[in-house]
């Protein structure tokens, strides 16, 4: 009972798989967990890519304040294609924020254990994804200083924003979805932020995380209160990841843009979504775990969970293309039917058949349960599921706008090098925040892994021995 | 943890073995435990021997100590859901008076008037219930969110930087891996030397009294 299992990989439906590996009591977990905040130094591997990333994010500042004082022309969007990068990069950001809520609420409410291992990476990645995603439209906009009328603010010229525009629709929904998922994270957060508090062993954290966990100090009616909240919150966070992503796609679905306006676009949304937001959690999580040693905590078994939900989504997604395709040709309609054929064999095949390739191809591998237990393999997997997904919006964005109805205004649509750096510098903007928070907050939710270890069940009645938890 | 603590065997060890507070008004005493096990078999006793002023301070939320101190279940769901309806009017209103109405409303600042813009577009109607649906949604979801985080650290007294129980060394490992229950010293029925030898008698870890 005492004995330390390493493995859990195993599918033996008579035993229950443990969740956490190498720990059989409390005390090591918060020493382990903390150990990533606490440690003198973080690993070399992190000075490196802070700096990196730091130094991108700092560009894109400078790119910002070049895109104001110069205006949007320094970007690639021309006529007919409006949209360029900006709004490719703001639909792949959203997406890629869609798996940390999915985690945290849907895993939640479905009873999947397995999720406190990662949750807390998940919700991070999805707050500072949103922040990247938020940024393109608002920069987007054109005359930045303008940007409160998208909000409904009394103003000099008493107008109102059109509340039957998608667009609109898209404020609300992110703006609801980044409140509700940093609630979500950092309630979450306040008894690992107490945790860090009473192990402070500075005046300055001691008082920092102690602001931050607001005086938490575990009492269980505070607990019970607690948790009717987080459920509450799961409960809610639920339909509205499910929502965020179908209003996105509803900025192109509810236009008349051939390539856009198909009934198909919310869920397939939504699935790109998951699909796209589990490769970045895994692509952060493999290096985080080799580097901080999390590895008890991030089992294979969880990566492997992962890589079941990549295989799933990005089968739907496949299947989502070839509908797409079908009902361009079943509809009859000549510019719907020109518009994907376009697609995939006009000037923009390159990026179809790179979307293709990476979405729906190599997702496939894990069938193999020998993919699925190779950390390399998985990794590089994740990598191109992410590229692929960046192209797939690239794909519905540029290829549907440089070529819609009228051929005399068609055109090609070439990002400048604004562009492309503004792109890298989000991954930037991103990483640094990532960074940050990896080594400043709980980066593994400490109470809830303790609640999913068998010492933390009490047996029925007042037998509290644990032969039935194994 | 190969075994954890069977049924304490109840004997009152001898009241110098605390560490007492040697005067003055105390908040209460807290008793330590190792194991969640032995700290649910202390709360039902507690419970069962009628003290009301008193809490259990555990890492993370155990399963089954609600029923054990006989918690009875918060309202905060139903106030959520208020708050939801709420969220919900709002994004009716606030969609129905900025596109559809020419309603006035003064706005409270000198010479401003804050009215309704009937906005027609491409010839459809200009209250059309449908394309509200998404703000009236997520700000349903945006209300009852916020009202419950919010009206859960409201009825926790959360945010509270100060607290006796923080005035305890072993404390600190009430956010690590020990158990604690409090009785405090408000509770009709405290009276010092029977709590503590009530406390004693659960097999505790040690007892301490916490000042006020």
């Amino acid at each position: 009972m005492s004995t330390i299992i390493i493995d859990n990989t195993f599918e033996d439906p008579f035993r229950r798989a443990p969740l956490v590996l190498g720990h059989d009591n409390f005390t090591s977990v918060t020493e382990e967990i903390c150990y990533v905040n606490e440690a003198p130094r973080p690993p070399k591997a992190w000075y490196v890519a802070f700096f990196i990333s730091s130094a991108l994010a700092t560009f894109l500042v400078v790119l910002i304040g070049y895109l104001f004082v110069a205006g949007v022309g320094v970007w690639g969007n021309q006529n007919p294609v409006m949209w360029g990068f900006p709004i490719v990069n703001f639909v792949f950001w959203v997406g890629i924020g869609h798996a940390g809520t999915l985690i945290s609420a849907i895993l939640f409410l479905f009873r999947q254990r397995w999720r406190t291992g990662i949750n807390r990476f998940a919700e991070a990645m999805t707050i500072f994804a949103v922040i990247c995603a938020g940024m393109f439209p608002g920069i987007h906009i054109g005359r930045v200083w303008l940007a409160y009328w998208l909000f409904p603010i009394p103003n000099q010229m008493e107008m109102w924003p059109q509340f039957r525009s998608p667009l609109l629709w898209d404020v609300f929904a992110v703006g609801t979805y980044f409140t509700v998922s940093l609630l979500f994270w950092y309630t979450g957060m306040i008894p690992d932020l107490a945790t860090l508090r009473d192990r402070a062993n500075t005046k300055l954290k001691a008082m920092s995380y102690g602001i931050l966990a607001l005086g938490w100090r575990g009492s269980n009616r505070h607990w019970h209160r607690y948790e009717r909240a987080y459920l509450l919150l799961a409960a809610l966070a639920t339909p509205l990841v499910l929502s965020v992503h179908s209003v996105v796609s509803f900025d192109f679905a509810v236009s008349q843009v051939p390539g856009w306006h198909t009934t198909i676009f919310p869920p397939y949304f939504v699935t790109g979504a998951i699909f796209s937001g589990f490769a970045m959690v895994m692509t952060l999580a493999i290096p985080a775990r080799e580097l901080w040693g999390l590895k008890n905590f991030i089992t294979m078994r969880h990566l492997e969970n992962m890589t079941k939900v990549i295989l799933l989504t990005g089968t739907i997604v496949g299947f989502a293309y070839s509908m797409e395709f079908f009902i361009a040709w079943y509809s009859g309609s000549l510019y719907e039917k020109f518009a994907f054929i376009n697609r995939a064999f006009g000037q923009y095949s390159w990026a179809y058949w790179i979307m293709v390739s990476c979405n729906v191809l190599t997702p496939q591998i894990f069938w193999f349960k020998k993919a699925r237990s190779s950390i390399p393999i998985m990794f590089v997997a994740s990598l191109l599921v992410n590229v692929g997904m960046w192209f797939e919006r690239f794909v519905i964005v540029i290829t549907s706008l440089s070529q819609d109805y009228l051929p005399s205004s068609w055109g090609y649509f070439t990002p400048t090098w604004v562009d492309i750096w503004m792109l890298i510098g989000s991954f930037g903007l991103f990483m640094t925040l990532f960074l940050l928070f990896i080594r400043f907050l709980p980066v593994i939710a400490i109470a809830e892994v303790k609640g999913v270890m068998p010492q933390a069940h009490v047996g029925h009645g007042h037998d509290h021995h644990l032969e039935d938890e194994q | 943890m190969s075994q954890v603590p069977v049924m304490p065997t109840t004997q009152a060890p001898p009241p110098d073995e605390f560490e007492t507070v040697p005067s003055g008004k105390i908040y209460g005493l807290m008793a330590e435990f190792d194991t969640p096990g032995a700290l649910m078999i202390a709360a039902e006793r507690v419970r069962d021997a009628g003290y009301r002023w008193w809490d259990c301070h555990t890492p993370f939320a155990v399963h089954g100590l609600d029923k054990a101190m006989g918690i009875k279940p918060t309202i905060l769901p139903i106030l959520v859901f208020v708050c939801g309806l709420a969220g919900a009017t709002m994004g009716t209103v606030l969609q129905w008076f900025t596109n559809s109405s020419s309603f006035d409303l003064w706005s409270g600042l000198p010479g401003i008037m804050v009215r309704g813009y009937e906005f027609f577009i491409s010839g459809k109607p200009a209250s059309s219930f449908p394309t509200w649906i998404p703000v009236i949604f997520e700000l349903t979801i945006l209300f009852a969110a916020l009202s419950a985080v919010g009206l859960m650290l409201l009825f926790n007294g959360l945010p509270r930087l100060y607290h006796p129980c923080f005035k305890s060394k072993n404390f600190a490992r009430a956010t690590d891996d020990r158990f604690f229950l409090v009785i405090e010293a408000r509770d009709p029925k405290f009276v010092r030397s029977k709590a503590e030898a009530f406390l004693g008698s659960l097999d505790p870890l040690s007892i301490e009294a916490l000042e006020d």
